[in-house]
């Protein structure tokens, strides 16, 4: 019996388990997941949950539920993986073998990188919104807020779900002025980028949306620190940004095990293959989702994709073929744009967003770089396409892994 | 689009990095430094340099590489290439524009 082992069963993890398992005889493997938590959160939930637009019940569930039968699910810490005898090392001593690794552990907020983020002042009036607990306190404090200057706010790249930010500033718009205060709130979004979208096609079609609801940009601002005694933010040349609320996207990095195990790079992320997902050091050990290096969005529809080709791989592992190096960063993400509306993008690594049509070239339903209601409907049908779809690993009809490009009009990106 | 720099004809995008950077001699990053009214001394080369060990392990920079790099510290980073260090740097070292990754 040979063993199988998945570390992490947040959104890649789950489907990997539930590919897996249709496509391995059973009489030959054995498949285990583990993840120390019992709740398996809907994440991009959390951009809605601070507004009151989800229910705290609306973005968790068992995580056990989504596993499927015939895989073993252990809810325990991963302490190490030693890759040097093939073992995975749990909390309390317990060890774990393997043939062939998949680390899925993601990616998390780390506040305590930028000096006075995680101080006294945290989550009273500097919250992040990139955890459950995190979206749940700022909910309550927007809740009895009176207003004043609202500071948006991303540490450094990468993070996952770039755009998220950015639809957290919209919908704030959309917030204040359904409470009636939006003439008390002053929004300001604070970019270490040169432009608040963070492809440059995609700032000089969008730039619009800012100024037609009047948020503030300020671009290349490098935080140094925070000084939450004067309410404000620093960067490296000395520009401050005051607040009265700040929420900020702390730096985005994997998760410790990755470090204890000296596995990951500078932000405790795996060096993977871009293309087959297999990792660089290691080829029984592959990565997926926000857990890799890969210059793609971390995103849980790149997971989708990735998940896969990585299933794929697997296979052809098994069976000694060459690996197929066909990811291609495919990404596309709805983009909340506030008052029922948003935009969806589609892009991958050579190429931008750009106008069109998705998934059918040339009819849509949805419309590529345009708001509108329709792609609203697919955003908030998004989060029944997760539970019901996407972590079961169903295929989701009429959309690839890898990019299409009829039907939309493109320019390669350039260096 | 091409550009005389340096008494020499290079090839360089819209926002003035040069595409090719074989063509990049010390002589052109000083001219694009001075267009940017940078005038090198020693530490800029020796980020210059630093910049162009990373570009050839094909390693992305970026500032928090730049705060671990052992070279420099952010503040001077700062002092030397006023206004976007990453950007001012990697132009006159003839590389591209860093990516963020999305
Ligand atoms: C606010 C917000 C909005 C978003 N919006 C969107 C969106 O609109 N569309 C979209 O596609 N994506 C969106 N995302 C991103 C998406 O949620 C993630 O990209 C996706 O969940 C990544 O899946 P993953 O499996 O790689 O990581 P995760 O789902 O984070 O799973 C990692 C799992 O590993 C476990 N783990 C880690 N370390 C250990 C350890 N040491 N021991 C045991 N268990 C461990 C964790 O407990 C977790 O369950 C959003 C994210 C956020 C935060």
């Amino acid at each position: 019996m040979k063993n199988l082992v998945i570390l992490g069963a947040g959104t890649a993890g789950t489907m990997m388990a539930n590919h897996l398992v249709k496509k391995l005889p059973r009489k030959e493997w054995k498949l285990t997941i583990v993840d120390q938590y019992k709740t398996h959160y809907y994440q991009p939930g959390f951009l809605f949950l601070p507004f009151d637009i989800y229910s705290t019940k609306q973005v968790k569930k068992n995580g056990k539920k989504f596993i499927p039968k015939g895989v073993d699910y252990i809810q325990k810490k991963i302490e190490r993986i030693v890759p040097e005898t093939n073992k995975v090392l749990l909390e309390q001593g317990d060890e774990l073998a393997y043939d062939i690794l998949i680390i899925a552990t993601g990616t998390k907020i780390a506040p305590d990188e930028i000096e006075g983020m995680n101080g006294p002042m945290w989550y009273k009036n500097i919250f992040d919104f990139y955890t459950y607990e995190g979206a749940k306190a700022l909910r309550d404090k927007l809740r009895e807020w009176k207003g004043g200057k609202l500071v948006v706010h991303i540490t450094e790249m990468p993070i996952k779900c770039p755009v998220a930010p950015l639809e957290f500033a919209f919908l704030a718009d959309s917030y204040f002025k359904n409470k009636g205060m939006r003439d008390q709130v002053d929004i300001t979004f604070v970019t270490p980028l040169g432009g608040a979208f963070t492809k440059p096609k995609a700032t000089k079609a969008l730039h619009y949306l800012l100024e037609e609801k009047g948020i503030k940009e300020v671009t290349d601002f490098n935080i140094e620190r925070v000084d939450y005694e004067n309410n404000k933010i620093i960067d490296y040349a000395d520009t401050e940004v005051e607040y009265d609320l700040l929420v900020t996207v702390p730096t985005n990095m994997g998760d410790a095990v990755i470090e204890r195990s000296g596995m990951g790079d500078d932000l405790n992320f795996v060096p993977t293959n871009k293309g087959s997902l297999q990792t660089t050091d290691y080829e029984n050990i592959f990565a997926i989702g926000d857990a890799t290096n890969l210059p793609a969005s971390k995103a849980g529809s790149v997971a989708h994709f990735e998940a896969e080709i990585l299933t794929d791989n697997i296979l052809r592992y098994i069976q000694g073929q060459p690996l197929k190096e066909e990811f291609d960063g495919h990404a596309n993400c709805f983009i909340e744009t506030g008052n029922g509306k948003a935009l969806l993008i589609d892009f991958n690594y050579t190429h931008e967003p750009v106008e069109g049509t998705f998934p059918f070239p040339g009819v849509g339903p949805l419309q590529l770089l345009k708001e509108s209601r329709t792609n609203h409907m697919g955003k908030m049908a998004f989060r029944w396409v997760y539970w019901n779809l996407l972590i079961k690993g169903v295929h989701i009809p009429f959309v690839s892994a890898t990019m299409n490009e009829k039907g939309k009009h493109f320019e390669e990106v350039t260096q | 689009m091409r550009k005389l720099i340096a008494h020499t004809e290079v090839e360089v995008n819209e926002e003035g990095y040069l595409t090719d950077f074989s063509q990049w001699t010390k002589e052109v990053g000083e001219c694009i430094a001075d267009e940017n009214g940078i005038c090198l001394t020693d530490r800029h080369w020796e980020v210059i340099e630093y910049i162009h060990e990373k570009y050839s392990c094909e390693e992305p920079l970026s500032i928090r590489g730049i705060k671990k790099s052992g070279v420099i510290d952010i503040k001077e980073f700062y002092k030397l290439f006023p206004g976007g260090p990453l950007k001012k740097a990697t132009m006159i070292a003839g590389i591209p524009k860093p990516k963020s990754c999305i």
